[in-house]
């Protein structure tokens, strides 16, 4: 791990480099991807190719499919039509498949989804001990190093019922980073909190970012956005209206719908 | 097509909306349905199949045995003596009147139809939530309606000839203990339920001590001692009426549960609502009636519900101490020899078993309607 | 009382009658001397009836002979027994039939509570019709189908229907047959038992080495190998060797093996398959407690489905199916009272059915029936107590 501090609270932007990529450097691609929920054409045609290290805000109103998207990447939700390829391997039907993606892939809820019957450290190495294989001895390790990466070490053996949102929040990613995953999926992770409570979760988040991990994010922190995104995009009605770089996306929005979607959110 | 390529141009607007496209066959349909909720894996269309050929096994002989070869018309039981046939509904038929009044004479039977009409008139407005006057109505039904059910059936006042209750039975008497129950558990567990929850000790441990008592014992025993005991309690020379001994064992046990599930309501209510009522300067009878209750009552209603079905299944328990309900008088006409038949028994009790299902599912139904209802007014 | 008097002196203003202390302490005498009175009422009018009747109390009639028979006793009886020994025969008779309609009925309602939830479209509706039909019926009524429309209308004795292992089913009840294992036998119980704590060490040693190593090892397969082969091969090398007693036909009854007498089957089936139904909702709304949130989250961390449902869905559904199922076997040991009306020689039936009829001990029978009723309901109060206790998420 490069830095086990996160930075302080004003210079929080991060560098962002112009990538160079190739073909390998492809952390998920997604092709001419459709979805149904019934009849309900929830995602349309959907095309989106994500290099290692990015940083993707997805925007967009309540409903516009931006939840279900991601949660395609881990296959939480099946799509009907098109291909998803996560780290090169197509998700299919083929359980063994979906495991290997799910491995590789962490995910962080709006609310938590914490085991409750279990401490903040049993939380952290459960899927290590069990999924991964790894030592108890050392799980413990690597849940306590994310653990005090999240800020909250001495939490340890509590039991998540006895921690604010905010606290909860932050051991549900270093739950997901003890799985050392190569892709971060982050579902409104702010939207449950209160708002004293939603700096402490962002400031983690930036942390991951300055570390190069790659990021998918569904939030309306349009600050966050600004700082540390690569790429902003927008969707309504199950489909990608425009993306851009940020400073590009806020200060000059092009599509009619992205207008008048940042009118009301930005005040 | 929209392709995004990050590798040279992150920036892309869409030009034009996509319409909504039609689902493929895989998603909706027929074929889709069964593939997802009968053939999904290897297991389940094992278990389908299993399932499949379970009914084929069970529903034919159970149609034949019901409709097919059942004996509907008869005028005694040799139609149903023959090889093959299925139930013997005749039988039923000719028993009809027996199940539903009982011993009660012919003639004066449509006093028994009066009550139940009265109470269908009461008892439908007050189920039905959006109609007014619901405080009236509910003392109607609660007060009213079991007083004019007792002068209609016993008699003996206003020119009625007097039908003593050992001639009470069938459905009519399952129907009272039932409506008994409900009329006085619904009070005496709404003041159980207070006093549990009072903060003087002397009524707080009374009150637990008769909840639990009863709800520790089996409804049977508590039968037996209110026709064995009741006797023995009462001054010389008084004697108890057998169905009036029941009634008063069916209405405290009901009591007891009654109380916790209005217990279960009174608990539920967020603080703030006792300390509302208190800021009105409103005193403690006052508060709980205008405030507390109402509020803790509407919660619990599929709670209550619930109960009410108990209860009715329960009412079954007083054929035991040789009350002529619904049960005992299909029971007694099980060994009536005109219509004897190695389907009599079956067929007896698949009628009575119908009647009870009626009650207790549409009662069931109504309890999830109300939560239902309940929960969206929550949301909203 | 001198404390509450202080509190009146000092605010002067406060009338006597509106001091809440004061009006509380008044509510409870009344309450207390309404039911003193109620109950001396009571005691003297039960008194003039006994007298009127020329009756005593008192427990020695426990000590008398019962001089009445039961037809099914786990303990030696007869009716030269006391009545201590009826009231014995009738609570084991009880315990008996309530443990066995637990067992059956647990595992039946756990299908039924997964079955309602299977996306398989026609075992959830199988499964939901069941339960509809079932718990909205009286119990005492089913109980008299299975008694007298089924297993009264079986055929008799000379006819009687057939099944394979040996078992006779007929009006007179149920006959299976009775293993009568030999001397060498008892190698292969011991090889059982031995097989069973061989794998609770295997087990314990299998989380060790997960714990230090990561390695997983096959528990189950080692249970299967354990428990099943090796008091097979005890049972090869020692010649060990079980008889059955068959029932047979011996004149007008079958004699040998087990005899289930209708009446057991009958209360076994009703009380099963009526609480099943109810087990069956409790394990339903168990499993629909927990969260979809938490499969989620389990998924994305990349647990297998077995291991998400053990680590996972299992043991937070647990914590809320437990208490209810433990009052759900309560109700069964209460309804198996039920059997009085078909006359299976239960506790009600022996004790507070013949015994009070031939004794006319009304007070000491009915309430020594409802100490053991309250007792049973005691030790399962104190049970949900300790285990609500135990699993109680920890909450702010």
């Amino acid at each position: 791990m490069a830095t086990d501090t996160i930075t302080a609270d004003d210079d929080l932007a991060v560098e962002r480099t112009k990538l160079t990529v190739s073909e390998t450097d492809v952390a998920v691609e997604i092709v001419d991807m459709h979805k149904w929920f019934g009849d309900f054409n929830v995602l349309r045609d959907i095309n989106l190719k994500v290099m290692r290290g990015e940083r993707i805000v997805i925007a967009g109103p309540s409903g516009s499919g931006k939840s279900t998207l991601i949660r395609c990447v881990n296959r939480l939700e099946e799509h009907q039509r098109g291909k998803v390829i996560v780290d090169g391997v197509e998700l299919t039907s083929d359980l063994k498949r979906i495991d290997v993606v799910r491995r590789e892939v962490g995910m962080v809820f709006q609310h938590f989804n914490l085991f409750p019957h279990l401490t903040i450290l049993e939380n952290c190495t459960l899927a290590p001990i069990w999924v991964r294989g790894l030592p108890k001895v050392e799980a413990e390790k690597v849940a306590m190093h994310y653990l005090e990466r999240v800020k909250i070490p001495e939490q340890a053996n509590k039991y998540p019922g006895q921690l604010s949102g905010g606290q909860q929040q932050r051991v549900a990613i270093a739950r997901s980073l003890c799985m050392n995953p190569k892709i971060m999926l982050f579902d409104e992770p702010t939207s449950a909190l209160d708002p004293e409570m939603i700096k402490e979760v962002l400031e983690v988040m930036v942390g991951l970012a300055e570390d190069g991990m790659t990021m998918l994010v569904v939030t309306h922190e349009m600050g966050f956005a600004r700082q540390v995104a690569n790429r902003v995009m927008f969707m309504d009605e199950g489909q990608i209206i425009e993306q851009n770089e940020p400073e590009e996306f806020f200060s000059n929005p092009k599509h009619e719908r992205t207008k008048h979607f940042l009118s009301q959110i930005l005040h | 097509m929209s392709t995004t390529n990050a590798t040279k141009e992150i920036s892309f607007v869409r030009e034009e909306m996509l319409p909504e496209m039609p689902a493929p066959s895989s998603v909706v349909g027929p074929v889709a349905w069964i593939r997802s909720s009968l053939f999904s894996s290897p297991g389940n269309s094992i278990l389908t199949i299993a399932s499949a050929l379970l009914l084929l096994w069970i529903m034919p002989p159970l149609y034949n045995f019901l409709i097919g070869n059942a004996v509907f018309i008869a005028e005694d039981g040799a139609a149903c003596r023959v090889e093959g046939a299925g139930a013997c509904w005749a039988f039923i038929w000719s028993r009809m009147d027996f199940f539903i009044y009982g011993f009660f004479p012919a003639e004066e039977q449509w006093r028994v139809n009066i009550a139940f009409a009265l109470g269908l008139v009461l008892i439908v407005p007050l189920m039905w939530p959006e109609l007014p006057f619901k405080v009236v109505n509910a003392l109607a039904f609660f007060v009213g309606y079991p007083i004019i059910v007792f002068i209609l059936l016993s008699g003996g006042m206003f020119g009625l000839t007097e039908v003593p209750t050992v001639n009470w039975g069938g459905l009519t008497v399952t129907l009272i203990i039932g409506l008994v129950g409900i009329v006085t558990s619904l009070p005496l567990g709404i003041v159980l339920a207070l006093g549990r929850q009072s903060k003087m000790p002397v009524i707080k441990s009374v009150c637990v001590m008769f909840i639990e008592l009863w709800r520790a014992v089996p409804l049977i025993t508590v039968l037996f001692m209110a026709s064995v005991m009741l006797p023995l309690f009462v001054p010389v020379g008084v004697s108890v009426d057998k169905l009036l001994r029941a009634l008063v064992g069916v209405s405290l046990f009901s009591a007891a549960y009654m109380a916790e599930v209005v217990r279960g309501g009174l608990q539920a209510l967020p603080r703030g609502q006792y300390e509302a009522a208190g800021a009105l300067g409103l005193n403690y009878w006052k508060s709980m009636s205008f405030i507390i209750l109402p509020q803790a009552l509407k919660h619990v209603i599929p709670g209550i519900v619930n109960s009410f079905i108990a209860l009715f299944k329960d009412t079954s328990l007083v054929s035991i101490v040789g009350i002529f309900d619904l049960l005992n008088t299909v029971q007694a006409s099980n060994s009536d020899l005109n219509w004897a038949s190695e389907q009599q028994a079956v067929t007896g009790y698949i009628f009575a078993a119908a009647v009870f299902w009626v009650f207790c599912f549409s009662m069931s139904r109504y309890s999830i309607y109300m939560e239902h209802r309940l929960h969206t007014g929550h949301k909203r | 009382m001198a404390d509450i008097e202080a509190r009146q002196k000092s605010p002067p203003k406060t009338s006597f009658w509106n001091d809440p202390k004061i009006r509380g302490l008044f509510y409870q005498f009344v309450v207390m001397g309404a039911l003193a009175a109620f109950a001396i009422f009571i005691a003297l009018n039960t008194a003039a009836n006994l007298a009127r009747q020329g009756k005593t109390t008192g427990f020695e009639f426990f000590f008398s002979t019962a001089g009445f028979d039961i037809f099914f006793t786990l303990i030696p009886y007869s009716r030269a027994s006391f009545y201590w020994e009826a009231f014995l025969v009738g609570l084991l008779n009880t315990l008996l039939v309530s443990a066995i309609g637990i067992v059956i009925a647990t595992f039946l309602g756990f299908f039924l509570g997964i079955a309602r939830l299977s996306p398989n479209w026609i075992v959830a509706r199988i499964a939901t019709v069941y339960v509809e039909i079932i718990r909205n019926i009286p119990l005492l009524l089913q109980l008299f189908f299975w008694y007298f429309a089924v297993l009264k209308t079986l055929p008799g004795v000379r006819q009687s229907l057939e099944f394979a292992g040996g078992t006779i089913l007929n009006q007179r009840g149920l006959y299976l047959a009775r293993p009568l294992p030999d001397d060498n036998f008892t190698f292969v119980i011991w090889a059982f038992l031995i097989a069973i704590v061989a794998w609770l060490v295997v087990k314990a040693w299998a989380k060790r080495r997960l714990e230090s190593t990561g390695k997983r090892f096959p528990v189950a397969w080692t249970f299967l190998v354990l428990v099943v082969f090796l008091p097979a091969i005890t049972w090869l090398t020692t010649g060990a060797n079980v008889a059955f007693e068959y029932p047979e036909l011996s004149g007008f009854n079958f004699v040998g093996g087990i005899e289930l007498p209708p009446e057991f089957v009958a209360l076994l089936l009703g009380l099963s398959l009526y609480t099943a139904a109810f087990i069956g909702e409790t394990v339903r709304a168990g499993i629909l407690a927990v969260d979809h949130g938490q499969t989620e989250a389990a998924q994305s961390l990349g647990f297998r489905d077995g291991d998400r449902l053990r680590l996972v869905v299992i043991p937070q559904a647990m914590r809320v199916i437990v208490p209810p199922l433990t009052s759900q076997y309560l109700n069964l040991t209460k309804n198996s009272s039920l059997a009085a009306a078909i006359g299976y020689p239960e506790l009600v039936s022996v004790f507070l059915g013949t015994t009070l009829n031939q004794t006319g001990r009304a007070i000491e029978v009915v309430f020594i029936t409802m100490l053991v009723y309250l007792t049973l309901s005691l030790v399962t109060s104190v049970f949900m107590n300790w285990y609500n206790a135990r699993v109680a998420l920890v909450e702010r």
